[in-house]
């Protein structure tokens, strides 16, 4: 009887599920909103939220609403993976926006490929999308592009002796990585090299190992609160060569936190954090602007290159659905893989097969820190 | 070589007065009540983020009493609404009650606060500033927690020892029916040294907030330190808390000098756990009085 009975309701269910998933899209998103990198997850949350709101009184996309399920991870990959197994197979989501952090996203690259289930992460290490995996996308830009741009910059000041500090996440290691792979081809010698914890409180000791190293220059390669600290600490113990971030500074609360101490601190970074100087013809000045503008008077908080990311993901998403003009999985990631010429907030993506990311080392701005604000390099 | 050395002095003097000024927290409640309260570290996070909060429109120093004020009366409140009531609880029981109370403090500062990082600002100079001892640097910060350090731990060891308040406080930790008997109103004492721990908390979280930063999430990453620096030193002692902090925060930093610095908080974790399996009595707790206890 029972089983008759759920094998019929088995059969109704088969009938009624296409024709309810037809009415909108489910797009899932696992974001760090609280814990650790709360300071990533939390704006990219309100910024999906924004922009979901946003389109869905405008009709949604190619007609559908668009239902937007957000799963806080905290940062941990093992939630990571649990909620990416939820969403796909129980929920069923079209699409996953996230993991924030490159730790979360790594843990489930096979997970969403396997399952092809179409992934924009907005984490940024570049392993995500290099080996290329069918599925996997990234908006934030690659971190080798950023240690690019610093060496870049380090050449043009001769400075070649380096201390090197990164914290011990996702993001710490792929960047130490990327540091150590691309070092001896511009010319850069690697004195201290050094790991810390995410959650330090202090870190004068690891400071004054770098210190003893004789460096010209201290790259300091973190996402977290944590960096702040070594900025403090270094100057503190009287340390006086530049200090280079990664894209991970891009976060008015670290100039904030670390105060005098941030004055002249160099970093690549997205020209979000610049857009309001931004020269009025600039590709991306308009999107930008916009972006900032609605995001701080929705939420009276300042807007981050963090949430630009979670834009540029569901920006990307909804071109990739409207140029497939489908709601097919397969054609929707073809459509994506082939986008071109998107404006976003981290940059112009150009995507295609080998290029997962769609961005390159142009995305970039090299900016600085005078007077508590972030400001363009004077080249 | 001589001016390295004491730079990593320094640097191990202030990991240890940060862990030392949580560390003490937790022997007041362990002196009344024979628990580890494990919400010491939420203490530590409410009086720095109180703080920053009241020193949007207060001085320095009004904003800093404040704070202190507002989280022992939270201290309090927590005692009374999940461990006055109880009747003859359990340690582990006692211990699982403050371990939920840590994370419900903590949902509750994310809720009030957000997940931003704040601190006070430098009570002397600012983020760049430091006193110069033979090129040897030290940032004025880390003399004022030493100094607060040094007055909690004499204050309190007075207290301890010589006011009846004190007196009573530790009759309720070494037997509470015995305690009872002679007329002391243990419950009240239970409430008090919640109302105690939770201001000494909170101005360890103010003085060292702007040298470790403020967050929702500071607490429990403080915890686990001063909780090692509290078990190495033995339990209920504020003075012995203080020497195993610098212990801890040298042994710390010189591993930083000759290792990579990713082992650092491996090596404070296995002292720990050595400690535990060798010695649970504490560096300067008494053997035979620990013995004694009932966990």
């Amino acid at each position: 009887m029972f089983s008759r009975l759920a094998a019929a309701l088995t059969i109704v269910a088969a009938f009624i599920a296409p024709a309810m998933a037809a009415d909108t899209i489910k797009v899932g998103a696992i974001l760090a909103v609280t814990g650790p990198a709360s300071f990533l997850g939390a704006p990219e949350a309100r910024t999906l939220e924004m922009l979901v709101a946003d389109i869905n009184a405008k009709g949604g996309v190619g007609g559908k609403k668009i239902e937007l399920i957000i799963k806080d991870s905290q940062a941990s990959p093992e939630k990571a993976i649990s909620f990416a197994k939820q969403l796909i197979e129980e929920e069923k989501v079209f699409a996953i926006i996230g993991p924030s952090t490159s730790g979360e996203t790594m843990a489930i690259k096979n997970i969403a490929e396997e399952s092809k289930t179409i992934l924009l992460s907005c984490a940024a290490a570049e392993a995500i999308v290099n080996p290329v995996a069918k599925y996997v996308f990234k908006t934030p830009q690659k971190d080798s592009d950023a240690v690019i741009k610093i060496f870049q910059e380090m050449q043009k000041r001769k400075l070649s002796r380096v201390g090197v500090l990164s914290s011990n996440t996702g993001f710490g290691n792929a960047g130490k990585g990327q540091i150590e792979k691309l070092a001896p081809a511009y010319g850069i010698m690697i004195l201290a090299n050094e790991v810390y914890d995410k959650a330090a409180t202090d870190l004068t000791a690891e400071v004054t190992k770098v210190k003893a190293a004789n460096v010209q220059a201290i790259i300091n390669w973190s996402i977290e609160p944590a960096q702040a600290i070594v900025i403090k600490n270094a100057r503190q113990i009287g340390i006086t060569a530049p200090i280079f971030q990664s894209h991970g500074f891009g976060n008015i609360q670290y100039v904030k936190a670390a105060g005098a101490a941030a004055e002249g601190v160099i970093f690549p970074a997205g020209r979000l954090l610049v857009a309001d100087v931004l020269p009025m013809n600039h590709p991306q000045k308009a999107v930008l602007v916009k972006y900032t503008k609605d995001y701080e008077s929705k939420y009276k908080d300042e807007a981050s290159t963090f949430g630009g990311h979670a834009y540029d993901a569901f920006l990307i998403l909804v071109k990739g659905i409207e140029k497939a003009n489908s709601t097919d999985k397969e054609a929707v990631r073809t459509a994506i893989e082939n986008l071109k010429d998107v404006v976003g907030t981290g940059g112009v993506f150009y995507f295609s097969p080998s290029d997962h990311n769609g961005l390159n080392v142009d995305a970039f701005e090299m900016l600085t820190v005078k007077n508590g604000k972030f400001v363009v390099l004077d080249q | 070589m001589l001016e390295l050395f004491f730079q990593y002095l320094v640097a191990g003097l202030t990991y240890g007065t940060i862990y030392a000024i949580v560390g003490i927290g937790f022997n007041i409640i362990y002196n009344t009540t024979g628990i580890i309260n494990f919400a010491q570290g939420e203490f530590v996070m409410l009086g720095g983020m109180t703080a920053v909060t009241l020193y949007a429109f207060l001085p320095l120093p009004l904003a800093i009493l404040g704070a202190v004020l507002i989280t022992m009366a939270v201290g309090g409140l927590i005692e009374m609404v999940f461990i006055r009531w109880l009747v003859k609880p359990s340690v582990l029981r006692m211990i699982i009650i403050t371990i939920g109370i840590s994370i419900l403090v903590r949902e509750a500062a994310l809720m009030l606060w957000g997940e931003g990082i704040r601190s006070l600002p430098y009570f002397t100079g600012n983020e760049i500033s430091s006193l110069s001892f033979g090129g040897v640097r030290v940032s004025p910060q880390v003399l004022w927690s030493l100094g607060v350090c040094a007055i909690v731990v004499v204050l309190l060891n007075l207290f301890f020892k010589f006011t009846m308040l004190g007196r009573e406080m530790r009759a309720c930790a070494a037997n509470r029916d015995a305690a009872t008997l002679c007329g002391i109103p243990t419950r009240n004492m239970v409430t008090l040294s919640f109302v105690l721990s939770a201001g000494i908390g909170a101005l360890a979280g103010c003085v060292v907030s702007p040298i470790t930063q403020t967050q929702y999430a500071i607490g429990s990453g403080l915890a686990i330190k001063g909780f090692t620096v509290a078990i190495l030193g033995g339990l209920g002692n504020s003075m012995a808390a203080v020497a195993a902090g610098f212990i801890l925060g040298i042994l710390e930093s010189f591993s930083i000098w000759v290792m990579p610095t990713a082992y650092k908080d491996a090596i404070s974790i296995s002292l720990l756990l050595a400690m535990l399996f060798l010695r649970p009595s504490g560096l300067f707790g008494n053997r035979e009085a620990f013995k004694l206890k009932d966990f």
